[in-house]
């Protein structure tokens, strides 16, 4: 058997296999989404059906909102981790990536436990103000369920990029009079520009197609990921559900494919 | 002085991050463990609530196993020769397909659902069992083994082995037996952790793809989480860390390979 023949033979199962369940089923639901009753519209529907509109602005504004405090606080602890030595860091590091596992339903989960009736929140609060702060099932906690999942993945390509920074500007920086705040305003924060919009987009894309951890808190908020659910579902408008996972597929991937061209990792996997 | 603040103050920002990422998993740790939450600690511990767990969700626990070792070696089965194809081809060609393959990592999980059962609906047998997890499971998880490989063979320059082989005449089944997979065990190896952790809380797919009879432990754990008091759902989510964290630590152990293959999750 010729090397040619048996490469091409190595790639047949991967072949069978991915047009079988993958692509020939993403076909299927492009051509779905346009087929039911408005026809193409469906896929205008996401802009012009009012409802469906807040929903998207909502679940843009909610994914935005973390992307933004993720990046914030993933930048301050990975400069932190990355530049010091101490005792105990290799144990903070891991504490901090440890929940990257954690499926999306089990984030929400952790913030049951945070803010929920029988959470942490509302206990300290109740103690403190005498009042009970109960809010796992409001925006809020949502918001706070997509940090959970969000700054793992924001601190390790942050501290990755932290890594590869050069010493020596940011000693040419300090040898030339630069004080630490300047230090860090003109010479490190622009070398990680690359880790923001890269790490930012795939906290970005993962927010936006969260279905677990909307699944658990988002009983009553509309995010984009509820909405195609009920929408498949209870209201068993399928060519909408469709068009609208068409719609938040091409987004995710769109974001994820400029972060890649910053040099970034398109794994945004589950949450 | 001035240092110790700005170090003491970013210690204490770094510790509440991680606080706030590891008390609640910590709690319901705790949780599922203690008598009666509500009263707390007081209340004694008891493993009441695993037996529960045992007893509710057994076949969920199973069934979860059954899948991610049925993706393990599906994924292994594809993946491996399909790196070796990629690796080899090189060229646009390859190209294309890596990037086709590791769509199902930037799209979400519940479009992908979605298409599948658009398109198997009308296959009712596949569609009922678990079969059909396994396919979306498959899918989700074979680029971590194709590109966790494909590291390991720039690494290796895993072209020259090949090339040496052949000169001694093996023939390319040979050579890939013989030559190939064995020197790639360390890529093998991390994308099978991957693969194994992946499938075990894989919720956004197997949520839309599960029925009834074919329940996965992450869909059993969204039931518990919804209609289960707390001391179940936590000790429900005790089991699930006691399976993946293990896993997490040799995953931890097998780090540099890890980044050398740029697979992270």
């Amino acid at each position: 058997m010729r090397l040619k023949t048996f490469v091409w033979l190595c790639l047949l199962p991967l072949a069978v296999v991915v047009l079988a369940f993958f692509v020939l089923p993403m076909v299927r639901l492009m051509i779905v989404g346009g087929s039911g009753p408005q026809g193409l519209a469906a896929y205008a529907a996401i802009l012009t059906e009012p409802r469906y509109r807040a929903t998207l602005i909502n679940t843009v504004v909610l994914a935005a909102g973390t992307t933004i405090v993720a990046l914030v606080v993933a930048t301050v602890a990975g400069l932190f981790l990355q530049r010091t030595r101490f005792l105990g860091r290799s144990v903070l590091v891991a504490m901090l990536t440890f929940p990257l596992a954690f499926p999306g339903v089990v984030v929400g989960f952790m913030i049951i436990l945070l803010a929920g009736r029988q959470g942490l929140i509302g206990d300290l609060t109740l103690r403190v103000l005498g009042e009970k702060v109960v809010f796992a099932y409001t925006i809020q906690g949502l918001f706070l369920g997509y940090l959970y999942f969000s700054i793992p993945r924001v601190i390790l390509t942050i501290m990755a990029a932290v890594e590869k920074l050069d010493p020596s500007l940011e000693e040419a920086a300090r040898a030339l009079g630069a004080g630490p705040w300047a230090v860090h305003r003109d010479v490190i924060l622009p070398a990680l520009g690359p880790a923001f919009v890269a790490s930012g987009a795939i906290a970005f894309a993962t927010a936006m197609g969260a279905f677990g951890t909307a699944f658990t808190l988002a009983t009553n908020i509309d995010v984009l990921p509820m909405l195609i659910y009920t929408e498949f579902t209870l209201s068993a408008n399928i060519a909408i559900s469709a068009a609208l996972s068409v719609g938040l597929g091409l987004v995710a991937w769109a974001v994820l494919a400029l972060a890649r061209s910053f040099g970034g990792n398109s794994v945004a996997a589950a949450g | 002085m001035r240092d110790r603040l700005i170090f003491a103050g970013q210690l204490l920002f770094t510790l509440l991050v991680a606080a706030f990422l590891i008390v609640p998993a910590a709690l319901s740790m705790l949780a599922g463990v203690t008598a009666n939450y509500f009263r707390g600690i007081s209340s004694g511990f008891t493993l009441q609530w695993i037996v529960q767990v045992w007893d509710l969700y057994a076949d969920t626990i199973g069934r979860s196993f059954l899948i991610a070792g049925a993706t393990l070696v599906v994924t292994l089965l594809i993946g491996i020769p399909a790196a070796y194809g990629l690796y080899v081809r090189g060229g646009r060609l390859a190209r294309a397909i890596e990037e086709i393959i590791t769509l199902p990592l930037a799209i979400p999980g519940l479009a992908i659902a979605l298409a599948l059962l658009l398109t198997y609906n009308g296959f009712s047998d596949f569609r009922r069992s678990w079969l059909f997890i396994l396919a979306g499971h498959v899918v989700f998880t074979l680029p971590f083994m194709v590109r966790s490989v494909m590291a390991i063979f720039s690494a290796i320059d895993v072209k020259t082995l090949d090339e040496s082989a052949s000169s001694l005449g093996a023939s390319p089944l040979r050579r890939f037996l013989d030559v190939i997979v064995p020197n790639a065990r360390p890529g093998i190896l991390a994308g099978s952790l991957m693969v194994v952790t992946l499938s075990l809380g894989e919720f956004n797919l197997t949520w839309m793809l599960h029925t009834p009879l074919t329940k996965t432990l992450p869909v059993g754990l969204a039931d518990s989480y919804a209609s289960m008091r707390l001391e179940v759902a936590s000790a429900y989510t005790l089991v699930f860390f006691c399976m993946i964290i293990p896993l997490l630590i040799a995953m931890q152990m097998f780090a540099t390979w890890g980044e050398a293959s740029g697979v992270r999750k």
